[in-house]
């Protein structure tokens, strides 16, 4: 069973994620049973998704995550596509999902996820981090645990940390 | 000065341990090429021709001496001797080994120096004007602002992986010396009619391949709204900025593909969410950051000095380094003083060990202590007595440091170009060597007058080319180095890009060519006027007569 980081500990997990082939559309593909994770395009063009409760959503870099903002409240997670590490995009919707669309559920991060990435991903309002299955082995997964805070007072604030250092901590002139 | 308490220690000491790790699983190959390429860069590290570059921030340009003795530390212990002054504020070593780079972060820190996000593609260290707070024209210093700045940009997580890279710089005086029209974001610090203290922010500014001129996006954001603001303007830019292509990522060719006013909507619809939200600044924590910037002890000194007046008759030499290297001051009896890195023979920028360590000693005993980096690669005592200038000028003259070519042609901004960057398509230094040599007298080039030539090795334009009086850039034809000259750019309030003169020349012909332009001003200018000044006044056909001469009128005459 595929890995994954949450809340601060590795779980195992049993959904599995749905991507469209090249000649696959949203409107007819087949989510099978089980637990799937669908493109935000899939769930939107086939109502009957919406019903399911084992069935979520991922965003992609270019999604719109406004909309998806209706369906917070029902989803069991939402998660972001990191389509390469370097993408930065995801750190924007997962910030724009938490501070502005109040998705309260699991956000997960998945893709290319990188540890050297979760302290920032974290920080962003990811609390579920997936690297691919193949990136690390148990033993390195476990050592990435100590990469989930690096920095233990940010000056800015965040997802997590609601206020800058400077309303936080009294600092001395 | 900003001194760092114990969270500003904490945190990059931290990013010290983190980056020592990042070397340790690269080195055992658990980390790929490609997933380190981005965790060296915001580290400031470089994979270059010889070996990996360093760049090690500078923040807003200011040093310590303690820091300043660090620098020539390390040059002397991890480098051939000597270290490079780029244009952006930041110190470069050229030849240290990855496997040292831990170490040299380490010691940095140790004296409240970093190098982070000095690559890569996230918010790049801030800049500023190099005479903040000493300036007569200064309406309102930068320097807290560039700190709240580079406090807030600081692993700030949103923007660590933007499309492309992203530079700031801030100036608060009624001359722009920090060139904001040519940044991502330019901030100029003012008050408005009310006399609050706020920003006029031009936005999708840069070089490069595609030269642009930012564009006015607010022409007043209150302070308190500053953080939130440059929230909203990454925000857009992390989310929609292009990402496909490369040379197609920075945000001015979003600004441009949505024009400002659309791109203004899209920054005001997310600051509406943001303002008022916890990054508003408080008066609290902007006091506390200004308080690190008050006046050093000035002494009430009398507005002249005889003794210095005395030696300015008295010698030529010093008289003509005065005239040039010395700059006034808002204190009377105090000058800032500009120290060149552009002597004759030697790169651009660069400076060694020895220099460094007498540079923290003149910073102690002349100028409280600090030292300031121009963008010009030169750098400044911002506050020394008039009453000793005559003494600081005889040990700088010894260390080779007091060429009186402030402003002048020789001191130009230079690129590493072919000799040390991968990217080149040709060599910069040995051109800049080769005008040094031909404009050798120094009462000619004081003549000649306020001139800035600008030589990159390629359009990547790191040596600031496009903003050039003169600018000369390396183009590779058929493996082969040339170079294209273009006239015409300014930095500053009225900054713009150079115009391409015409075809170009062949490494030997460029001192020619410069004299052949410097030839036609000299001939049309009109009393007092600058080299730019004239350019934009007769135009470029003058000055393309002079430098392709008969050629040019053959071949119109072929093409009938
Ligand atoms: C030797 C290693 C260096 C490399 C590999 C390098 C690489 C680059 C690249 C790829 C760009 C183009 C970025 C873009 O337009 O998107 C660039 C721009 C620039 N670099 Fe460098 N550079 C190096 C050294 C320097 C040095 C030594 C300086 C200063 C003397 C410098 C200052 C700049 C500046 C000012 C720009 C223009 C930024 C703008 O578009 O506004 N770089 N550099
Ligand atoms: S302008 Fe080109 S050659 Fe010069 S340093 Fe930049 S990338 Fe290298």
């Amino acid at each position: 069973m595929a890995k994954l980081i949450k809340n601060q500990a590795i779980v195992d997990d049993a959904w599995q994620v749905l991507t469209l082939a090249e000649d696959q559309r949203a409107e007819t593909v087949t989510v099978g049973e089980g637990q799937w994770i669908v493109p935000l395009s899939v769930f939107l063009a086939q109502p009957a998704l919406q019903q399911r409760s084992d069935v979520a959503v991922w965003l992609d870099g270019d999604d719109e995550p406004a909309d998806v903002a209706p369906f917070l409240a029902q989803l069991p997670l939402v998660a972001v596509r990191f389509p390469k590490f370097s993408d930065g995009r995801g750190y924007s919707i997962a910030t724009l999902l938490r501070s502005r669309h109040g998705h309260t559920g699991e956000l997960r991060a998945i893709g290319d996820v990188l540890r050297d990435q979760f302290d920032y991903l974290g920080r962003c309002g990811f609390d579920a981090l997936q690297p691919d299955a193949d990136r690390y082995t148990d033993a390195q997964l476990e050592d990435a645990l100590n990469s989930l805070t690096v920095f233990s007072e940010p000056y800015q604030a965040s997802v997590t940390i609601a206020s800058p250092l400077f309303r936080r901590q009294r600092r001395a002139a | 000065m900003y001194r760092y308490d114990e969270y500003d220690q904490q945190l990059v000491d931290e990013r010290v341990k983190q980056f020592a790790d990042q070397t340790r699983r690269y080195l055992a190959g658990e980390l790929s090429e490609d997933e380190f390429l981005p965790l060296r860069l915001q580290n400031g590290l470089y994979v270059q021709k010889h070996a990996p570059m360093l760049r090690i921030a500078i923040p807003y340009g200011n040093l310590r001496s303690d820091q300043v003795r660090m620098f020539a530390h390390i040059a002397r212990t991890y480098d051939k001797g000597y270290a490079h002054f780029s244009t952006r504020q930041n110190i470069q070593y050229n030849w240290p080994k990855l496997e040292d780079v831990p170490e040299i972060l380490g010691k940095l820190a140790s004296v409240q120096i970093h190098a982070i996000q000095t690559s890569g593609n996230c918010i790049r260290n801030t800049t500023s004007d190099p005479f903040a707070g000493v300036a007569g024209d200064e309406l309102i210093d930068p320097r807290p602002w560039c700190e709240l700045i580079r406090q807030w940009s600081t692993f700030h997580p949103e923007f660590a992986y933007l499309p492309r890279k992203f530079k700031m710089a801030v100036n608060g005086a009624e001359e722009d010396r920090a060139v904001i029209r040519c940044h991502d974001i330019g901030l100029e610090v003012r008050h408005n009619a009310a006399g609050e203290t706020g920003f006029r922010i031009f936005v999708g500014g840069g070089l490069g391949r595609t030269p642009m001129v930012g564009e006015q996006i607010s022409d007043f954001v209150p302070w308190p709204h500053l953080l939130s603001y440059l929230e909203a303007i990454l925000r857009v830019y992390n989310r929609f900025g292009r990402r496909d292509n490369k040379f197609k990522a920075r945000i001015k060719i979003l600004v441009k593909a949505l024009g400002i006013d659309a791109f203004r909507e899209q920054v005001e619809a997310e600051w509406a969410h943001l303002k008022d939200g916890p990054s508003t600044l408080s008066t609290d924590e902007v006091a506390r950051i200004a308080a690190c910037f008050v006046d050093p002890q000035y002494e009430s000194l009398p507005a002249t000095d005889a003794g210095f007046e005395r030696a300015r008759a008295e010698s030529k030499p010093f008289a003509k380094w005065v005239e040039r290297n010395v700059r006034g001051h808002k204190r009377a009896g105090y000058a800032s003083v500009v120290v060149s890195l552009k002597k004759t023979g030697v790169p651009p920028g660069d400076i060694t060990a020895e220099q460094l360590d007498l540079v923290a000693a003149w910073a102690d005993r002349y100028s409280f202590g600090e030292v300031r980096v121009t963008h010009e690669q030169n750098l400044v005592f911002a506050d020394v007595k008039r009453a000793e200038l005559f003494e600081l000028w005889e040990q700088l003259r010894e260390a080779a440091l007091a060429t009186p070519n402030f402003g002048l042609l020789t001191d130009m901004i230079c690129c590493p170009g072919g000799d040390f960057c991968n990217l080149a398509n040709a060599k910069s230094i040995p051109i800049a060597e080769s005008v040094q040599r031909r404009f050798d007298d120094l009462d000619y080039l004081h003549d000649i007058g306020e001139l800035e030539l600008n030589i990159s090795g390629c359009m990547n334009a790191c040596g600031h080319h496009h903003v050039g009086h003169i600018g000369i850039l390396g183009v590779d034809k058929n493996g082969e180095e040339w170079y294209q000259i273009t006239i015409g750019g300014r930095q500053g309030n009225d900054a713009g890009i150079g115009k391409v003169i015409g075809r170009s020349f062949a490494a030997a012909d460029v001192p020619d060519v410069i004299e052949a332009l410097i030839d036609t001003y000299i001939d049309h200018r009109h009393e007092g006027e600058r080299f730019v000044d004239t350019v934009h006044r007769i135009g470029l056909d003058p000055f393309k007569a002079r430098v392709y001469g008969e050629q040019q009128t053959e071949r119109k005459v072929a093409n009938g």
